[in-house]
């Protein structure tokens, strides 16, 4: 299961809420992160992910994976470990990831597929690059096909397409936020993920989403009622509070249902957290939701057939 | 300190830098807008800009020259300083390294050979750092030709913050590779030990990834000796051009945890290259409504709800909600605390969340009202 969208629509909140899910079912989860500096581990608590695996909690283990040091293993696994430090000490993979593009992606893919086929875990979670950067990820495989015709790198990438294009071995799940833009940008993301890579994309998660409240009832006249005093300057604050409310709620609704419009792919909403950041907590709030909202379309799923 | 306003009005070119999804471009186009407004000839260069915005600003293709913005546009009631200009561009990273390349070639066959090199094409395509090599590259060609007043640049969303500023560097070091000079080496009809080992190294490297990748490789350092001293230069020349007085660091952020821990490794990133922020710009800020402590807005809530009548449930309900909000609005100004700290005597400016994106020139006046009536 890949976790892809753009920066900042919390890919890594929904990553690990959906290891937490997976979990909870039993499976063995292995988380993978691909860029730098993602706070997952921070997520849960817990200290920076490195190349090792780490235990994150019961079943769910998680651990980075960088082209240097895919590309290291790889030499290394082929017998070619003198020149994987002269490549990197001399500067020489600079220059040989620019003469084949995609070569980077393509050394960590390639690791994921390693993983996959060791059944390294019942499944596997890769929290992607952000959007734009997502699509050439995906795209690498392809792209390395048509370059390269011979060798092991055209092994690697081949067997890499094989694995994104086989919908029971490998999802997308893109994330997005109930805004305008992250919308767009997202049903350009989707059609490109499934048109151009090829690759079958799961269920969107439309992250936080703030719950809508019932705000009715004239404030002044409910303070009489209830024989409370509310002075004046509250009153207003109230009033202010709660029109922000329902005008951000009524906006989320239209962007849900223009996301349906655009891209008919089921929806899974997830709460947006008023009283603190993302947590050991949230994560496992997050995690009931998840578990809720995928089991309502498997029964809506069932019933339609 | 320098707000926002003194910046648009004085300076000569403003550096929009934050990472991503944090209204970067948007911020970047209203203070090109604003300074136009006050009768200055301004560009606003962007790189990536939502499609509404693009729009808005008539850059649905890739362009390479500015083109400018019918005043009735930006300035729909005629109450602007008269003499302004609006221009927008966005960058089109391959033909301004295309144009460089033409630039420094020693002959229309050097520049040629390096041209349709597939090596070349995919450094100038792809490379991470090439963009905002180019992002600097077409802010210097705007400042040294253009016959602008104000250059407004949209810096690339790059994962490593300020790569715009090393980006000239590592390009350079790129060329400067010592494994591919020894290649060079029989060329010019000497031939050395360290060249056979580099070849036989290169002959692995053909193993794994293929020959033709390789070939493109040392065809293009042919093709490209004695050019990289004029890099180098133009290289130079972009870095002081950024070091001058006249240019502006803009900080923009959002009051989320994870945008203000980026824009605090930014401003300190900025800081050991010698560069000072000039002005913090804060986007989406929650307003707070009230001066009451978010626990006392909860607590009041549950009191109301713990009196079990139609009334009071609704009206804990609304203070429930205030709470809500006052909380989050809470929560941003300690977040940004760190952050305002940590950027010396650079103005800071809020701008508050409007509940809807900002794509139309209508939007972008009310963003510019926030900005340019902040101290």
């Amino acid at each position: 299961m890949i976790v892809a969208g753009k920066g900042g629509v919390g890919k890594t909140t929904v990553t690990a809420a959906l290891a937490t899910a997976a979990a909870r079912t039993g499976m063995s989860v292995l988380i993978v992160e691909v860029e730098g500096k993602s706070g997952l581990a921070a997520c849960f608590g817990e200290a920076p992910l490195t190349y090792e695996e780490a235990e994150l909690r019961p079943r769910v283990r998680a651990r980075t994976l960088t082209p240097d040091d895919a590309l290291l293993e790889y030499l290394d696994a082929h017998g070619m470990r003198r020149i994987s430090k002269r490549l990197t000490r001399s500067g020489a993979l600079d220059v040989v990831a620019t003469a084949v593009p995609g070569m980077r992606d393509i050394l960590v893919l390639g690791k994921v597929k390693q993983l996959e086929q060791a059944r390294a875990a019942d499944l596997i979670v890769l929290d992607a690059p952000a959007a734009g950067h997502a699509v050439s990820f995906l795209l690498s495989a392809r792209g390395l096909l048509d370059a390269v015709k011979v060798g092991p790198i055209q092994k690697q990438a081949a067997e890499v397409v094989e694995l994104l294009s086989d919908p029971t071995r490998c999802q997308v799940l893109l994330v997005t936020l109930p805004e305008e833009t992250p919308v767009n940008e997202l049903v350009d993301t989707a059609y490109a993920v499934e048109d151009r890579a090829g690759v079958a994309l799961g269920p969107i998660v439309v992250n936080q989403c703030v719950p809508p409240l019932s705000l009715d009832g004239d404030i002044a006249a409910d303070a009489a009622l209830a024989g409370v005093t509310v002075d004046r300057s509250e009153i207003d604050a109230l009033t202010a509070a709660a029109r922000f409310r329902a005008d951000l709620t009524r906006r989320q609704d239209e962007q849900c249902v223009r996301l349906a419009e655009r891209l008919p792919l089921p929806q899974l909403r997830l709460p947006y957290f008023f009283t603190a950041d993302v947590g050991a907590t949230e994560i496992e709030l997050l995690a009931d939701e998840l578990v809720l909202g995928i089991g309502a379309l498997a029964d809506a799923g069932a019933d339609a057939r | 300190m320098t707000a926002p306003r003194e910046l648009v009005e004085q300076r000569h070119i403003l550096l929009c830098c934050g990472t991503g999804g944090v209204g970067k471009t948007t911020t970047a186009a209203t203070l090109a807008i604003e300074g136009a407004r006050r009768g200055r000839n301004s560009i606003v260069v962007t790189i990536d800009p939502a499609k509404r915005l693009a729009n808005t600003l008539g850059l649905e293709h890739l362009s390479n020259t500015a083109h400018e913005i019918e005043r009735s546009r930006w300035d729909p009631d005629g109450d602007a300083a008269d003499g302004g200009q609006l221009h927008a561009l966005m960058l089109d990273t391959e033909s301004t390294f295309d144009q460089l390349v033409l630039t420094y070639a020693r002959t229309e066959e050097q520049a040629a050979g390096i041209l349709q090199n597939r090596f070349y094409r995919n450094i100038a395509g792809a490379l991470s750092g090439t963009q905002e090599y180019m992002a600097m590259e077409k802010l210097f060609e705007l400042h040294d030709s253009g016959g602008f007043d104000l250059i407004v640049v949209d810096t690339p969303p790059t994962r490593h913050a300020l790569d715009f500023l090393d980006a000239p560097r590592r390009l350079t070091r790129l060329l400067d590779n010592r494994l591919f000079r020894m290649l060079m080496v029989p060329t010019r009809g000497v031939v050395r030990v360290g060249g056979m080992a580099a070849q036989a190294f290169l002959r692995t490297i053909s193993r794994v990834v293929g020959s033709e990748a390789v070939d493109d490789v040392i065809a293009f350092f042919r093709a490209f000796e004695g050019m990289e001293d004029g890099f180098r230069e133009r290289a130079g020349q972009v870095t002081e051009l950024l070091a001058s007085d006249d240019t502006g660091f803009v900080l923009v952020t959002s009051p989320r945890r994870d945008a203000v821990e980026e824009a605090e490794y930014f401003a300190a990133r900025l800081a050991d290259g010698e560069f000072a922020v000039d002005a913090l710009i804060v986007n989406r800020v929650h307003a707070r409504y009230c001066d009451t402590d978010p626990e006392a807005l909860r607590e009041r809530a549950r009191a109301l709800a713990s009196r079990r009548s139609d009334a009071s449930d609704r009206l804990a309900t609304q203070y429930a909600n205030l709470a809500d909000f006052e909380q989050v609005a809470v929560r941003e100004r300690d977040e940004l605390t760190g952050l305002e700290d940590r950027i010396g005597d650079a103005s800071i400016a809020h701008v508050p969340e409007l509940g809807h994106d900002v794509h139309d020139f209508a939007a972008l006046r009310a963003v510019g009202n926030h900005l340019m009536g902040a101290d």
